[in-house]
């Protein structure tokens, strides 16, 4: 049986091993990137010149600058090797001289490019094989890698890119890196430092470079790489929580193990073993064995034991739980996957019988401890090491004894009709049908069905008939069988029954941690998972449950079940919070709570609580619920942690994302601003200071420019303001205002910019949406700007009612949209490619936030009528629009008195 | 467009747009006395009298609507006051409090122009408000004491609701008038919420007034402010 409370013991070796090895080996760093021109080799230069500065000796192996002046200026003053120069077909190809390298063994090398192939006739075909070598050499290594290297992301990689990446590395070789630093630059920086020309294209020269660098793709593969890093993350956290299982750091001397049991003695060697592994300065684990096929501790030794254990823990034991048939052979088993040293075990305090019997613990132990030293301590009192067996709980009460006494008394009665027709020997086998039957319901029952067969059946059919008194002293054989029979049967049904109950809770305990483990696996969301973790609890243990993680003024507070807690309660949640342990009732740590509250770990740090309380009144949950409830705090620990690393990837996603809006703001507004202002300055100051070499109409023109630069400055400043409103969140006063109206105010507005371009209106009157008045005119006005700036007249405006939604068209007949482009132009910044009309290229942004906070939509395409775009909002109709109270159609005269 | 003792009381912060407006407005031949606050602006207003007050909203001491509130306690001058646009509920309450008309910036000289001009010829009482007089505005005309609405020559038939709504832009025409102006004079004061109604009958108005009832060249509409007729 796995135990899931503690490590596996074949991952922790493995684990001890990865350690040695990684002591052993020098150190390997990635600078990891998502694509060319990220700037991994210029962060290597970087921190190796800090490393430089700091004394460490530090030598470039081979580092590809490119030709980049920036880049070739960090060289200066760290040493470089020569390159061992391959004459391949005329072509000269330099590469990291490796040999040279391990002669000179610095401390750390710089090796550009992990995935670059080396010329033919190298040692070796890659340059990750050189770094391996290096690395075995004990040199420590710095490197670049690009995420399409990887081997196992090639695949995808191509599908994303259409390139065929011919140069991969094993991703064993970036699991081998100790450190990876993932270099991080925002896909519009790095085609902007494309087309400066400062990025270096090797292998996919001119249309596969084109393909390769595609903003989309640039996206695609820099979320694989931080993907890749944050699964690595994330897997070093688990790693750590399985090594965390075991006391750290690993110690190289003694260990100690002490078998605890739940007898009142085994608080005695607790604390023996404790002294010895402060002594001998040792960690050391308490473990406890539940037999398998033993019947259950009573209430009362189970709670001795969770009293032993607690103790234990307290006393900076390390508790295990373990279960095994032999208790000896699971504690040899456990103790020599640990590296324990000494075992320390109770003497045995009860008579020498029961050790002939079922064979001693203490004997077994020795015999098999092999190197493993056993101390055994005196318990003050009566009792032995674990576990101490009580008496079989099976078959309690009296209804179990009513059946076989009937069973009996019906055979007996059998018996007595049908004697004449009967051997004594069929009796007594029907006794012993009866007697079989009996055993199933236990010892006790199994017990009384023997006695009382043997008396009914020596009384009622043994000669001399109807007296106690044996004629033949075989009969004393058959009396002996009958016992015999019974016993045997009813302990063995005991052990079945004990086997079968310990798999079927097994199996409870295994659905119920993978209908847990399924629930949470795929779920990035706290509250979702903390749901989950106290519906798990509370269906599991039969309590109420909450989960507690801290908010963000630093308190603790419950999201999921159970709630509000009690001052008190927060109280004991809190201190299982700050100090990783388990705290509360049944616990030594404030005892006295209602509560029992258990820490939510993930890695080094606690994440959360989760707290349990009984139904009626609180009580201690037995070893096989406080398993289940670790098991379930582990695993809810781990999905919270999981879900804070998601979540802090997402907020940092997010900050590059406004970073990148900001630097693409900054710089459409300063072009955007800066024009017209330049243009009226320029104006204005030839106005006033050159006025008199100025014909009439240069003045009227320069005046004209003036004022066009002066508009052209506002639009700009109205849909920044506009993108400011919309994406801070917008309170709309919506009303119900006739389609007309709205088309007419834009229109009216826009009188200048039309001029006499020609529109076409089709709106029907009686048309009306609940909207914003005005930001819904802004939203208009917009589109239709946008018709006269990129289209061509004749601009037509068409509203209609399609079902519960009202559909507003404005097509043009100019060239229409760049294909795939018709969902782009509602990007912030957008400009359509080779357009020289003004603007941020913000308008349709804002009509696209105008548009969704009315609950609609605006959608771009191109007609299909021939040339143009056509424009298309979508407003939901949501109830009607009030009406009006009537009045008489016409004007009277008598009645009108304004 | 101003008598030669026309005084306009500018109250505006923004050194810049005072220089404007100054040179602009006495270019036109009227006299300007600047203020930097309410305060100032109240003090100006009191001590001038002038014909015309220009009020930014927006001032370091308080807010204009406030002095529009204050002046029309004991002042009938007209105010039209300047603000940004975006700021509609802003322009809405100083039209409600009393102002007259109203700037959004920035504007060019033509529209402050116009502005002033509608505004003075209101304050002196010949813009054609008097009850029972035949107004004109473009090619709309109405016979106020007749009942009768013609546009360019042709008849139109109006409702009562929409005849009292014309007679009221055209009384105050080239000058905005809130929706709660509107909905006041015609509905009566339980009905100033009902923006609603205005609009639909608005729009009626629009179909028997204008040529093109989806680009109006007279009944404007002032988005989320109210309607304005444009005068000739």
């Amino acid at each position: 049986m796995t135990d899931d409370a503690r490590p596996d013991p074949d991952a922790l070796l493995a684990r001890i091993q990865a350690e040695e090895q990684r002591e052993a080996r020098a150190k390997l760093k990635v600078f990891f990137g998502a694509s060319p021109g990220v700037g991994k080799t210029f962060a290597m230069l970087e921190s190796a010149r800090r490393l430089k500065a700091d004394g460490v000796d530090v030598v470039v192996g081979c580092v590809e600058t490119h030709g980049r002046e920036d880049t070739a200026a960090l060289l200066d003053g760290l040493e470089v090797m020569p390159r061992r120069v391959v004459d391949y077909r005329g072509v000269k190809l330099p590469e990291l001289d490796l040999e040279a390298a391990l002669r000179r063994r610095p401390e750390v090398l710089l090796v550009d490019e992990l995935a670059h192939t080396n010329a033919p006739g190298s040692r070796h075909p890659k340059r990750w094989h050189d770094v391996m070598e290096l690395l075995e050499a004990g040199i420590e290594i710095h490197s670049t890698l690009n995420v399409q290297h990887l081997e196992s992301l090639g695949d995808v990689v191509q599908q994303i890119t259409g390139v065929k990446v011919r140069e991969t590395v094993p991703d064993m070789v970036l699991e081998r890196a100790d450190e990876i630093e993932l270099i991080d630059l925002p896909p519009e920086e790095l085609l902007e430092r494309l087309a400066d020309g400062k990025v270096y294209l090797a292998e996919q020269a001119g249309r596969a470079a084109q393909n390769f660098f595609q903003r989309g793709n640039l996206l695609a593969l820099r979320e694989l790489a931080l993907r890749r890093v944050a699964a690595r993350v994330d897997s070093e956290m688990l790693a750590y929580r399985s090594q965390h299982g075991i006391s750290s750091p690993w110690p190289a001397g003694e260990r100690i193990l002490v078998c605890v049991g739940a007898s009142p003695g085994s608080e005695r060697l607790v604390r023996a073993a404790r002294r010895m592994a402060e002594g001998l300065h040792a960690p050391w684990v308490a473990a406890y064995v539940d037999p398998i096929g033993q019947p259950p501790l009573g209430d009362k030794d189970r709670d001795r034991l969770e009293a032993n254990l607690r103790l234990a823990e307290s006393l900076g034991a390390d508790v295990v739980r373990l279960s095994g048939r032999r208790i000896a052979e699971t504690l040899l088993a456990y103790a020599r996957t640990q590296n324990i040293s000494r075992i320390v075990a109770g003497k045995p305090t009860h008579a020498r019988w029961r050790d002939r019997l079922r064979g001693s613990l203490l004997d077994e132990l020795i015999r098999g401890s092999g190197q493993i030293d056993i101390h055994v301590i005196s318990p003050i009192e009566r009792g032995g090491p674990p576990p101490a067996a009580t008496g079989p709980v099976e078959g309690a009460g009296p209804w179990p004894y009513t059946w076989p006494v009937a069973a009996v008394a019906v055979i007996t009665g059998l018996g007595l009709v049908a004697y004449d027709y009967l051997t004594q020997a069929d009796i007594a086998m029907l006794y012993l049908i009866g007697i079989m039957l009996a055993s199933l319901a236990g010892r006790g029952p199994a017990l009384v069905a023997s006695s009382l067969s043997v008396l009914a059946f020596d009384f009622c059919f043994v000669p001399p008939r109807f007296t106690f008194a044996i004629s033949d002293v075989r009969y004393l054989i058959t009396f002996a069988v009958m016992f015999g029979a019974g016993l045997a049967i009813s302990t063995l049904t005991v052990r079945l029954r004990h086997q079968e109950r310990s798999a079927v809770q097994r199996e409870r305990r295994t659905a119920a941690l993978l209908a847990f483990t399924r629930d949470v696996a795929d779920s990035d969301d706290l509250d979702a998972i903390a749901v989950a973790t106290a519906r798990h609890v509370e269906d599991s243990l039969g309590v109420a449950a909450a989960v507690l993680v801290p908010d963000d003024d630093g308190g603790l507070g419950s999201i999921a079940g159970l709630a509000p807690l009690a001052a008190q309660e927060i109280a004991v949640a809190r201190w299982a919070f700050e100090h990783a342990a388990t705290a509360g009732h049944g616990t030594e740590t404030l005892p006295g709570a209602r509560i029992l509250a258990v820490p939510l770990e993930a890695g080094d740090r606690v994440v959360g609580v989760v707290a349990i309380q009984g139904h009626q009144e609180p009580r201690i949950l037995d070893p096989e619920q406080r398993h289940v409830l670790d098991a379930f705090a582990r695993q809810a620990g781990l999905a919270i942690g999981r879900a804070r690393l998601d979540t802090e990837a997402r907020e940092s996603a997010l900050r590059a994302r406004t970073e990148e809006l900001r630097s693409s703001l900054l710089s459409a507004v300063s072009h955007d601003l800066r024009t017209p202002l330049a243009v009226i300055t320029g104006a204005a100051t030839t106005l006033r200071d050159d006025s008199a070499g100025l014909g009439a109409a240069a003045r009227a023109e320069l005046l004209d420019t003036i004022v066009e630069e002066a508009r052209r400055l506002e639009r700009v400043l109205a849909n920044l303001l506009g993108i400011t409103r919309v994406e801070t969140g917008i309170e709309l006063s919506r009303e119900w205002v006739p389609v007309e109206e709205l088309v007419g105010g834009a229109l009216t507005r826009l009188e200048t910019v039309i001029g006499d371009r020609a529109v076409e209106i089709d709106v029907p009157g009686d048309l009306a949406v609940a909207v914003d008045p005005v930001l819904f005119e802004q939203l208009l006005l917009n589109l239709v700007e946008n018709a006269v700036k990129h289209g061509a007249p004749p601009i037509t405006v068409r509203a209609r009612r399609r079902d519960r939604a009202v559909e507003i068209e404005i097509a043009d007949r100019g060239p229409g949209l760049p294909v795939g482009a018709e969902q782009q132009v509602f990007d912030k910044f957008y400009r359509a490619p080779g357009t020289r009309a003004p603007g941020v290229g913000l308008g349709l942004a804002v009509c696209r936030g105008i548009a969704a906070a009315h609950g609609g939509d605006v959608v771009a395409e191109n007609r299909t009528d021939g040339p143009g775009a056509v424009f298309r909002v979508t407003i939901p109709l949501v109830g009607a629009p009030p009406a009006p109270p009537p009045e008489p159609a016409e004007l009277a005269a008598a009645e009108a008195s304004p | 467009m101003s008598d030669p003792l026309d005084v306009v009381v500018v109250v505006e912060d923004e050194p810049q747009m005072r220089r404007f407006l100054r040179a602009t407005l006495s270019g036109h031949g009227f006299r300007v006395i600047e203020a930097g606050t309410v305060a100032d602006g109240e003090r100006a207003v009191a001590q001038t009298p002038p014909s015309l007050v220009l009020l930014d909203l927006g001032l370091p001491d308080g807010d204009g609507i406030e002095l529009v509130r204050r002046l029309r306690e004991w002042s009938r001058v007209p105010v039209i006051v300047i603000s940004a646009r975006g700021r509609e509920d802003d322009k809405v309450a100083a039209l409600d409090a009393g102002a007259d008309d109203y700037l959004t910036k920035p504007f060019g000289v033509g529209e402050l122009a116009a502005r002033i001009r509608v505004a003075l010829r209101h304050a002196r009482g010949d813009g054609g408000a008097a009850a029972g007089a035949v107004i004109e505005a473009g090619p709309i005309r109405v016979d106020q004491a007749r009942h009768e609405v013609a546009v360019d020559g042709a008849a139109v038939k109006l409702t009562p609701i929409e005849f009292r709504l014309l007679v009221l832009l055209a009384q105050n025409a080239g000058k905005v008038l809130t929706h709660r102006q509107l909905l006041r004079d015609v509905w009566g004061p339980n009905a100033v919420e009902h923006t609603h109604y205005l609009r639909v009958h608005m729009a009626a108005l629009r179909r028997k007034i204008e040529k093109d009832p989806a680009r109006p060249q007279w009944l404007v509409t002032e988005p989320g402010v109210g309607y304005r007729l444009r005068d000739a």
